[in-house]
């Protein structure tokens, strides 16, 4: 079946979610962000460059690697990982850092701000901020600078100012606003670089459009792996760009089912979660309507994940409709079952995942068993686990 | 005629500029709003903005910010500022009050619910900072519709079309951001604004208020006689925050300032 999907439509709308909800001085930047990315989208001179880069820069094409012990040990479906972990600075989050700061470049900004959670945003962008030279902010919650120091030092070691935000919860919905305040405030020479598929218009769209890639390569490379497309896809979901990334190139093939798995923290039902698809309710939030964690009032409900880049109370709008069209389907995994996953793929592949990637290993623990053997599961390995070492290594009761 | 129209109008014809205090409902505590805005309006207010607080309060600096964390602590709420707006308007029927804040308590409530509660407690304006009219149109007819004011903000970058944009969406007054940051924020350059004000006046005829970064009398009145109205918020939370062990103080403090700005802006 190939019903034509174009969302988000000119104003940025994914059915009732996505637009531009931001304060009036935003919206002029907006407005130049949205007619240069028009602009380049189709530019064949800015498309080369952004290739060359993700090849030689970035890794690319990242291999997709079929786990063939993992598969037979869980005795269901075949699995396929997209190593997204192998790129340069070790995660997914690149592709978008690479193609927003050429067009920061191209829009003559001479200064970077970035929000991060647990840090692998923020590292991309001082990255590619310190290869072209540019100024780079990052911003970065108080709580996830103390659970996720080594990224820290990694951004500063690459030139770039971390700012520990203090306001609020002290994550990374706060890491967002904090920037939001920064631009607005430099708005002349600054380009804020978001990390996931939230913000306004266009940002949800070209984050999307950047991280998509992911899903172009994986889809070639299944077919020349196996000769048929998958059958599943399944990726974590925090804001959603990895996710996004993997699923949209597919979103026209209907047999291919996808999979979003949120952070369940220590359970939906305990209230202490990141899962605003299956627990939350829409609203508005930077800038964008969508899914949200908030109480009867409206105001922000505290979220909570072992993993940093889970832990916010929305997420990109796209997944919103995505969900409510019954395109993909929105599942949640436990702090205690995303470490299973963990550890299944660390000891069964020789692969340590990112806490964040784990969420989607330990929900395929789940699904795998429950298909055919000739099927075949696709699952984005966003990040790989050396930041998460100290946090592993502690709730072990290691001292490194 | 709004209370709001009504207002500006009267004070354009006895050639006084208004004095617009902003304070965040409920902060420190809930009891202590009412009484301070009728003490606000004694010291020369001509209208009040109530801030509602919220979570997340992303066009706000850190005075402001943590006002709303101070009210949120005691369970202030969209709906408690309504009940805080209806309380005032018992015993005063004349002051026009303006609801400033975020869009997403107004979403929890529904567009339909929360004009219907704005027009039970007489509010006479709303202002949501994350709601330009391209996506403010349905709640914007809601509230015109129960006659109270939509009011819109411009920024020093904004352009004429923006300014039209403004003109046929909003009413009431339009909020002029006088300066590229957050609330609280100290760089405000009078010349600027008054360049920019020539732009605006040239494409609408609603009386512009200025705020943002205005702390004392003196740029008060720089800054009033520019515009039609000045807006000063963060410099009276302040007194708040520098006085939580003794609320009276805060009091005295905040109708010191307004009173010295009032008398800057009729002298």
């Amino acid at each position: 079946m190939t019903e034509k999907y174009n969302m988000p439509d000119e104003r940025g709308h994914f059915g009732p979610y996505g637009g531009i909800f931001v304060a009036e001085t935003l919206m002029p930047p907006i407005q130049e962000l949205n007619a240069a990315y028009q602009h380049y989208l189709s530019d064949p001179e800015f498309i080369a460059e952004l290739d060359a880069d993700l090849k030689y820069y970035v890794g690319r094409p990242s291999p997709l690697y079929h786990a063939e012990r993992w598969s037979r040990e869980l005795g269901g479906a075949q699995i396929y990982l997209k190593r997204e972990d192998l790129n340069h600075t070790g995660s997914h989050k690149i592709n978008n850092t690479v193609g927003q700061a050429l067009l920061a470049k191209r829009m003559g900004k001479t200064r970077i701000i970035a929000e991060t959670g647990a840090g692998q945003h923020g590292v991309a962008t001082a990255t590619i901020a310190a290869r072209l030279g540019l100024e780079c902010v990052v911003y970065m919650g108080a709580v996830d600078v103390a659970r996720q120091s080594l990224n820290v030092y990694r951004m500063k070691l690459l030139g770039a100012t971390v700012v520990a935000v203090e306001s609020g919860s002290k994550t990374l919905k706060d890491a967002l606003n904090e920037a939001l305040r920064d631009w607005v405030t430099n708005v002349d020479n600054t380009f804020y670089i978001i990390g996931t598929v939230a913000g306004p218009h266009p940002y949800p769209a070209m984050v999307r459009d950047f991280q998509s890639i992911i899903g172009r390569e994986a889809k070639e490379q299944c077919l020349e792996a196996t000769g048929r497309l998958p059958d599943a896809l399944v990726a974590c979901v925090g804001g959603g760009s990895n996710a996004i990334g993997l699923f949209y190139p597919f979103i026209e093939d209907k047999s291919v089912k996808m999979y979003g798995v949120e952070a369940a923290g220590d359970g939906v039902a305990t209230g202490r979660h990141s899962a605003p698809l299956c627990a939350g309710r829409p609203g508005v939030l930077h800038g964008n309507r969508t899914y949200l964690m908030c109480d009867d009032d409206g105001e922000i409900i505290e979220t909570h994940s072992i993993s940093a880049g889970l832990d916010y109370p929305g997420v990109g709008p796209e997944h919103a409709w995505l969900k409510d069209t019954g395109r993909a389907t929105y599942v949640n995994i436990t702090d205690t079952e995303a470490l299973e996953g963990f550890y299944a793929i660390t000891r069964m592949e020789g692969i340590i995942p990112a806490l964040e990637s784990s969420h989607a290993m330990a929900y395929t623990m789940k699904l795998a068993p429950t298909m055919k053997k000739d099927e075949i599961i696709i699952i984005n390995l966003s990040g790989r686990g050396d930041k998460d070492m100290q946090t592993m290594a502690k709730r072990e009761g290691i001292e490194l | 005629m709004s209370r709001l129209a009504a207002r500006f109008e009267a004070l354009a014809n006895t050639g006084r500029k208004a004095l617009i205090p902003f304070i965040t409902a409920g902060d420190p505590r809930p009891d202590f709003t009412v009484p301070l805005m009728h003490a606000m309006v004694k010291a020369g207010a001509d209208v009040i903005e109530l801030g509602v607080p919220f979570s997340d309060p992303m066009a706000d600096g850190p005075v402001i910010q943590r006002a709303s964390e101070r009210a949120l602590a005691h369970k202030m709420s969209l709906k408690r500022t309504l009940e805080i707006a209806a309380e005032f308007r018992k015993t005063d029927q004349e002051t026009p009050v303006v609801l400033m804040g975020y869009l997403n308590p107004i979403e929890a409530m529904g567009y339909e619910n929360f004009a219907n509660a704005a027009q039970r407690a007489d509010i006479d304006g709303v202002l949501t900072v994350d709601l330009p009219p391209e996506e403010g149109l349905e709640c914007s007819a809601l509230l015109k519709a129960r006659g109270v004011d939509p009011i819109f903000l411009l920024a020093p970058n904004s352009t004429d079309e923006r300014v039209k944009k403004m003109d046929v969406a909003g009413s009431g007054y339009i909020y002029y951001v006088s300066l590229k940051g957050v609330t609280g924020a100290g760089h405000l350059n009078a010349v600027d604004v008054e360049n920019k004000l020539q732009q605006i006046r040239g494409n609408t005829k609603l009386p512009i208020a200025i705020g943002f970064g205005v702390k004392d009398a003196a740029t008060a009145k720089t800054i009033a006689n520019i515009g039609d109205g000045v807006v000063i918020g963060s410099a009276l939370i302040s007194k708040v925050e520098e006085n939580l062990d003794n609320l009276e103080q805060a009091s005295n403090e905040i109708i010191e300032l307004l009173v010295s700005i009032r008398q800057a802006l009729d002298s």
